[in-house]
């Protein structure tokens, strides 16, 4: 006599052991008479031993040393005070197209995944296109580097600069016009070192609502690496296939200059 | 406790939280990626943690929730839109008299929604209750009794095929 009717529900909870031992006794008696139910009971059962037959052994394998203790707080230290050095901080993105890293500070990554997601993206798409032109990598060349400002700033609606990187060992190359999200317009530097390792500015202006200043990294499976941050107004993105501490070092002094 | 000393309670969970990942994404640098962002976020709240409640929970919601943020961030891209549900996998029918290979799990799995897959890896493989799944999916219990129930039907679909007897509904 089964005094609740047996569902679906009941089949499942049989399965993965949620069952007291009077209502797992109703069921088994039902799955004795029902055969159509009980083979639905065995292959449920025989999914989950599947899953665990193929992915138990990660259990097995070491963790990697990265995820098994906290990460150290990482300041690219400020003389401008606590404000802009906590929004300094390298955080990341999950997942996606880029893989991101270092994630410090949960609250400014939250607001960073809702508000930014697309910068590193256009600006590694950027770099791609035009880092490896040859005969054409730049629009207007560094011999007309005043004209080349002017023009930017004018059609970016704000003024726009392209950094000294001499003291690096990056000579300015030029730049171009490009086109922007949301139908603005966007903009690249180009700069080129001794050994032909070529690093670009990506400047854009940020969408509506967009924090200032956080400071950010994020690299491509490529290898190649883009630090990116919006300050007064504007979005930044440095990107080459450059280790990160050598990128962070001219990251730093491009954000120094725009400041200066 | 030192934060990160050897016999931290984190440290028992990253091997569920990775098999986890590895299961539901189906691509081990993703899931890698996934709960290295999961534990640094883990690490760097953990105070926010309350001793004595449910620790694994706790850090499969951070997972799922940086996961979500990732499925939605990907969404907003053409260049990684999700392919169709089942188009690319075809129906494999039976070897065995059960149905299942270990073989075709996998790509089974990778047909099913995310909801659905959740579901089923949470319970089926981390043995998660129905309360905890639910808890870390942050949705009532009813729905995740009927994304168990749509997924698993949907595995066995594509894994015994249609016509077989095993597919023969029951009322």
């Amino acid at each position: 006599m089964i005094a609740r009717p047996i569902g679906d529900d009941d089949i499942h909870a049989y399965v993965d052991g949620a069952l007291d031992p009077a209502r797992r006794a109703e069921v088994e008696a039902f799955l004795s008479e029902n055969p159509d139910a009980a083979a639905r009971a065995a292959f449920y059962a025989r999914v989950n031993e599947a899953l665990h037959q193929r992915f138990d052994h990660i259990l097995a394998e070491p963790v990697p040393k990265a995820m098994s203790r906290p990460r150290r707080w990482r300041h690219l230290v400020s003389p401008r005070g606590a404000a802009i050095a906590a929004s300094w901080l390298m955080v990341g993105l999950a997942g996606g197209w880029l893989a991101h890293e270092a994630v410090v500070e949960p609250r400014v990554v939250e607001r960073i995944v809702m508000t930014a997601p697309q910068m590193p993206q256009l600006a590694a798409i950027a770099h791609a296109a035009y880092a490896s032109e040859v005969r054409h990598p730049v629009e207007v060349g560094a011999d007309e580097e005043e004209h080349l400002v002017r023009w930017l700033t004018n059609r970016m609606g704000k003024p726009v600069k392209a950094p000294k990187l001499e003291p690096l060992g990056y000579r300015l190359m030029g730049g171009r016009l490009l086109p922007g999200a949301e139908g603005g317009v966007a903009c690249q530097f180009m700069y080129e070192n001794a050994s032909g390792q070529r690093l670009t500015l990506y400047i854009r202006t940020p969408s509506k609502d967009q924090p200032e200043t956080a400071f950010r990294f994020a690299t491509e499976k490529n290898g190649l690496g883009v630090f990116y941050w919006i300050d007064r107004n504007l979005a930044y993105a440095i990107s080459a296939n450059l280790p990160k501490d050598e990128l962070r070092k001219l990251a730093r002094a491009v954000y120094d200059q725009l400041n200066a | 406790m030192a934060i990160g000393g050897r016999d931290h309670p984190i440290l028992e969970q990253i091997p569920h939280l990775r098999r986890y990942a590895h299961a539901l994404m189906g691509d081990r640098a993703r899931a890698e990626d996934l709960v290295q962002d999961c534990l640094e976020r883990a690490w760097s709240r953990f105070h926010l943690w309350r001793e004595g409640s449910n620790l694994r929970t706790w850090l499969f919601t951070i997972m799922h929730n940086l996961h979500a943020n990732a499925a939605r961030t990907a969404s907003r891209r053409p260049q990684t839109v999700p392919m169709d549900e089942s188009s690319f996998v075809a129906p494999t029918r039976a070897a065995q008299e059960d149905g299942l290979e270990i073989a075709s799990i996998e790509s089974a799995l990778a047909s099913l929604s995310d909801d659905q897959r959740q579901v089923i890896l949470l319970v089926g493989l981390e043995g998660m209750s129905y309360q905890e799944a639910a808890a870390v999916l942050g949705v009532p219990i009813g729905t995740v009794m009927s994304r168990l129930h749509r997924g698993r039907e949907r595995l066995r679909q594509l894994l015994v095929g249609a016509g077989g007897t095993a597919l023969r509904r029951v009322k």
